[in-house]
């Protein structure tokens, strides 16, 4: 019998000879009004500061509340004109076009670390423990701590990297990786990556301890090399951890902002500049409310659109 | 050693690592072993950096480079002295604010999933689902409303009409502080709930099935057994989520006003002004990233498998 049936079964009992003596099964018996103590009250409060919040957040995106005019919640007053203004407006779409390439890139690249960190991990033989430390690390920290950090790094004159370059004789390397627009994103992306690869490395690792022994140790007796096995044998295994590590960070670049707020302010202008980011300038810099409820939306749906098709999939496979 | 082999063979689940299986150091090993010390010194390096950097004293900060430790008779802890008085009041707004919200998030996702996983009813799964859905929420979508809320519902007033700020220990920035707690909790819900829901599955129905026939109720049931089954899973949702709240940025900016500890900012707000000055002073700065960072360290050392149990949700 299974788990759901087996407790199904226990509580319908029990609402029929409960301790309460009650005979009969009662509405009042039935397990969604039973347990509701335990439930309603979190999901009151999760539910009025999330989807209560969604739902005000769209009616605001409707009016044209700014720093001049006044909130006013008429049906009459309800437009779209706020979406409208974004298609128009090209700092929208430079926004959007930096939020893809983070969306994109960012997860692949990560997805990739990440995995070749937890593969290097794997096959140590001493300190795993140590270096799963190490590199999850970065995930444990603050983005404003690692902005800071990071901003000395990619300081032009006298910063980490650039110095190492000079130092060691390949100046022509150093940069102005802030500064520089077409080098700024990639900047951007790669301190994301430096504190999210300990992340993916993390749940690569979990999902590697699952892989049976017998399959290296048949791979191997088939001659397969070190590459090829993994190519083959233990890669294609690690799909499902791909995916929801993949759903995690694409959600992340849709809502990053703390990092380029520390490093660049509020307008990391049109190079690096994600949606995250506009929202809050629009909407608290600019006064543009509704405006940037409008970009609050458009957050909210992309991120029901990356995270829906990933429910229905772990639902279907049982396992939500 | 060969039975236990196949035992763990059979059972899929190994605690080595795929090197313990084969006994003997082989060139794999080695090259894995350089391999990881390179990528671990890079991935030290931002760390290592600000951190030579705040000991340096001003003429040592000129002359040499980041990656250069501090020479001998050039070490100075100026830089944070004055991080520290800038940031030691922050601190503790930030721990006032993170400790009860992290309790509160944790009981409240602890019975949110208890009544949705030890009892079955159909839209169980919805309502999971929603739950789920909220933990990715853009904060961005939720930001203007979120400002307007705190506006409306002025905590100030209603602590003044309690005669709050009558008690001793009373201070005005408590309203903010009451404010950012009850806002992380109630975002904090959702992953707590997801967290111990994943727990509550893999409890034995034998045990369930025990307590009803004793007659417990769903409230004894609760208490009696889930709860204090439930302690490692309160650790792990404790370190992850003071983690969270300690880190976080954007709640802090938009409901404290200003950033100023006195007004309630917690430390990354304070960090985050010692970091926007027009001068940049590196070695003060980097100093405040470090006092920052440190209890989120601490914690992360000493409760490591907590926090990756935590993330692996």
């Amino acid at each position: 019998m299974s788990l759901l049936t087996k407790l199904r079964s226990t509580f319908e009992n029990q609402s029929r000879h409960g301790s309460e003596g009650r005979v009969g099964t009662s509405l009042r018996g039935h397990p969604f009004f039973r347990s509701m103590p335990f439930w309603l009250p979190p999901t009151l409060l999760m539910g009025l500061f999330v989807y209560g919040g969604i739902l005000w957040n769209f009616v605001i995106s409707l009016t044209d509340f700014s720093g001049v005019v006044r909130p006013e919640y008429k049906l009459s007053n309800f437009d779209f004109d706020m979406y409208v203004r974004m298609l128009t407006d090209p700092s929208f779409w430079s926004a959007t076009r930096n939020t893809i390439f983070l969306l994109i890139v960012f997860t692949l690249v990560c997805l990739v670390v990440g995995l070749l960190l937890a593969i290097l991990v794997d096959n140590l033989l001493k300190g795993q423990g140590i270096f799963r430390t190490l590199f999850l690390l970065p995930f444990a920290l603050s983005f404003v701590v690692t902005g800071v950090f990071w901003q000395w790094m990619y300081n032009p004159t006298m910063g980490t990297i650039n110095t190492i370059f000079d130092t060691i004789g390949l100046s022509i390397l150093a940069q102005d990786w802030l500064g520089d627009p077409t080098l700024r994103l990639w900047s951007v992306m790669f301190a994301l990556v430096w504190q999210y690869s300990g992340y993916a490395m993390i749940i690569y690792l979990a999902s590697l301890r699952t892989i049976s022994r017998d399959q290296y140790e048949a791979a191997k007796v088939d001659g397969a090399g070190f590459f090829t096995m993994y190519r083959h044998v233990i890669i294609p295994q690690l799909s499902s951890a791909s995916v929801s590590i993949a759903v995690v960070l694409m959600v992340f670049s849709l809502k990053a902002f703390t990092w380029l707020y520390v490093v660049f302010g509020s307008n990391p202008g049109p190079a690096a500049d994600i949606l995250g980011v506009m929202m809050y300038r629009q909407a608290f810099a600019a006064n543009q409310w509704a405006y940037g409820a409008a970009l609050g939306t458009v957050l909210f749906l992309s991120s029901i659109a990356i995270l829906a098709p990933y429910l229905r999939y772990q639902y279907k496979r049982g396992e939500l | 050693m060969q039975l236990l082999a196949l035992v763990q063979s059979i059972t899929g689940e190994s605690d080595e690592s795929l090197a313990d299986r084969f006994e003997g150091v082989s060139r794999k090993h080695i090259i894995a072993t350089v391999l990881t010390t390179l990528t671990g010194l890079f991935y030290l390096s931002p760390l290592w950096g600000g951190i030579s950097t705040a000991f340096k004293t001003k003429s040592a900060f000129i002359n040499t480079v980041p990656l250069a430790p501090p020479p001998a008779g050039e070490i100075t802890i100026q830089p944070w002295v004055v991080a520290w008085q800038t940031l030691e009041p922050a601190l503790w707004n930030s721990l006032i604010i993170t400790i009860p919200a992290m309790i509160f998030s944790a009981v409240l996702g602890s019975i949110a999933a208890y009544g949705l996983t030890m009892v079955d009813w159909r839209g169980q799964v919805a309502l999971m689902s929603a739950f789920i859905a909220a933990i990715f929420l853009p904060k961005q979508g939720i930001l203007l409303p979120l400002s307007r809320f705190w506006n409306t519902v002025n905590i100030q007033g209603i602590l003044e009409s309690l005669g709050y700020f009558t008690l001793p220990f009373a201070h005005e920035s408590h309203a903010t502080l009451l404010t950012l707690i009850i806002t992380h909790s109630a975002y904090g819900i959702s992953i707590c709930t997801l967290l111990f829901r994943g727990y509550y599955l893999t409890i034995d129905d034998e045990l369930i099935e025990a307590a009803r026939i004793d007659g417990a109720d769903m409230y004894a049931t609760y208490w009696h057994i889930i709860l204090p089954l439930s302690y490692p899973m309160f650790m792990v949702v404790f370190i992850f989520q003071f983690t969270q709240i300690y880190n976080e940025f954007l709640y802090a900016l938009i409901l404290v006003g200003g950033s100023d500890p006195s007004n309630g900012a917690p430390i990354t707000l304070a960090l985050a002004e010692l970091n926007s000055g027009f001068s940049q002073n590196w070695n003060n700065q980097m100093a405040g990233a470090f006092i920052t960072a440190i209890p989120t360290i601490i914690v992360y050392v000493l409760f490591g498998e907590q926090f990756a149990e935590g993330v692996k949700y």
